[in-house]
């Protein structure tokens, strides 16, 4: 399709599959090409370090899944503030995970105390129920890297009776609506849910043609 | 990859055996997938399951299928399979890019798929850049298809009854070597990839092209659907060729919202 004014492209080719890129492809892989790809391959690993009771950081799959009843993740600057603002103090909550991860865009930092300004992605647990979970992912996860960051983190817990909330943020430009984005009044709320979830939702569902990518999506 | 929706129906419901599988590739001017919403929408198929994959861009939405306040509250992800037993058809959606250097895997992964769940034959709807059509091709019909050895057989006939063009090879070195001609289809996505890996594999398989460019292509994917249907008869031809199909929902705004009252 053509773009529309205020539509942004993220695909370099709408055929998904750059001419150029096939070309490269059909070569025979040497062996240094090979070297480098897994290279490549392994700066895009994301790493996610779980600090346990004792105090001492292990790699997640050394754990047992953990029991988790209530997972909420914030995804991207506005959610992580958010949950800083209103949710997150040092009294009620703790610090249990870290994920590392590095792209063209973003690499997280490497401490825990964190500035709002920085690309991070960190776990905390409520310290009087363990089992409820939140994550500020303000670092941009790549496109590459989303399904694996989706494995790690929800590897490591037990899935079932969980449930999972996903704040996130759009600009009003790309909401598809008849009338135009000017004349909303913003910001607003929108909702997905899955068909298992019975509760209330607080606000309207989000009307086709409207969708959701990226990391909230995976 | 296929993980077949919670239904009453259990394991009946994903049981393609002798079916036609039909799926678009994502190309030029996204033909292939607004076709495959065509027949998605006017067939009213039902959602049998989905691709579990990390080849594709991830995206969610509702239902864009719905066409009433009811059925509008189904998520809707990028790679689900669809299924009408009726006309032993299994339809596959797919609504987002290959991720890079995921397109091979994905291709491998689709073709064992098909294999196992023993779908007889798969056809594929897909397009391709107008600009680079030859002398000849700029006249005549700009819908083309292409059988491998094993449907040939037993549809190559059929085609020659429908009048259809066969897509041209092309020159492998043009002006240098005339003689060595190869398949070659640009815009195209993973139709090629597809095709010469079924032609070896053994998997019946027709690709189904239009030559296009960006813009509106509602045009283009009604011109190949009706293409489509001159074949597999999914839904009576009527005169007016473009009222038998059941536009969803889902295709509102695609040139973007209504206009600021201040602009005027």
């Amino acid at each position: 399709m053509a773009t529309f004014f205020g539509e942004v492209v993220v695909a370099p080719s709408r055929a998904g599959v750059d001419d150029e890129e096939s070309a490269e492809e059909a070569r025979e892989e040497t062996p240094e090409d090979r070297e480098i790809r897994r290279e490549l391959e392994k700066k895009r690993e994301i790493d996610v370090l779980w600090t346990l009771k004792s105090g001492a950081s292990t790699e997640s799959s050394a754990d047992e899944p953990f029991v988790c009843s209530k997972f909420i993740v914030a995804i991207g600057h506005n959610a992580a503030a958010f949950l800083s603002s209103f949710i997150l103090d040092s009294v009620c909550w703790e610090v249990v995970g870290v994920a590392k991860l590095w792209n063209e865009w973003c690499r997280t930092s490497n401490t825990t105390n964190v500035l709002p300004t920085d690309s991070f992605c960190l776990f905390y647990r409520l310290i009087s129920d363990p089992t409820v979970l939140l994550c500020q992912c303000s670092c941009y996860v790549a496109e590459d890297q989303q399904f694996q960051w989706l494995e790690k983190v929800f590897g490591c817990m037990r899935k079932e009776d969980l449930q999972v909330t996903i704040l996130s943020t759009c600009p009003v430009a790309d909401y598809k609506t008849q009338e135009s984005t000017l004349t909303l009044p913003s910001p607003f709320l929108k909702a997905l849910k899955t068909k298992e979830f019975k509760e209330e939702v607080c606000c309207p569902l989000l009307e086709q043609p409207n969708i959701v990518r990226d990391l909230p999506a995976a | 990859m296929f993980v077949p929706c919670d239904r009453g129906g259990g394991s009946a419901s994903s049981d393609f055996k002798g079916f036609t599988l039909l799926m678009p590739a994502v190309s030029v001017g996204n033909v292939g997938q607004l076709a495959t919403d065509l027949v998605i929408s006017t067939l009213n198929m039902t959602k049998v399951g989905y691709f579990y994959t990390d080849c594709l861009v991830p995206m969610v939405g509702n239902n864009p299928y719905a066409t009433a306040e009811e059925n509008s509250m189904e998520l809707s992800i990028n790679a689900e399979v669809y299924s009408l037993p009726s006309k032993k058809l299994v339809v596959l959606q797919i609504r987002s890019p290959f991720i890079k250097n995921k397109y091979r895997p994905f291709c491998q992964t689709l073709l064992s798929w098909v294999k196992s769940s023993k779908c007889a034959r798969v056809v594929l709807l897909s397009s391709s850049h107008a600009y680079q059509r030859d002398d000849e091709q700029l006249l005549g019909t700009p819908l083309r298809y292409l059988l491998t050895p094993d449907l040939e057989k037993a549809v190559g006939g059929l085609m020659q009854e429908l009048n259809w063009k066969e897509m041209e090879k092309v020159a492998a070195y043009p002006r240098i070597n005339d003689t060595e001609k190869v398949l070659h289809i640009p815009g195209g996505g993973i139709t090629k990839l597809l095709f010469t890996e079924s032609c070896s594999k053994g998997i019946q398989m027709a690709v189904l092209l239009k030559f296009c460019s960006e813009g509106d292509n509602i045009p283009d994917a009604f011109a190949l659907v009706n293409y489509l249907n001159e074949w597999l008869q999914l839904v009576k031809s009527e005169v007016n060729t473009s009222s038998q199909w059941k536009i969803p929902s889902s295709w509102r705004l695609l040139f973007g919202n209504g206009l600021p009252p201040a602009l005027f």
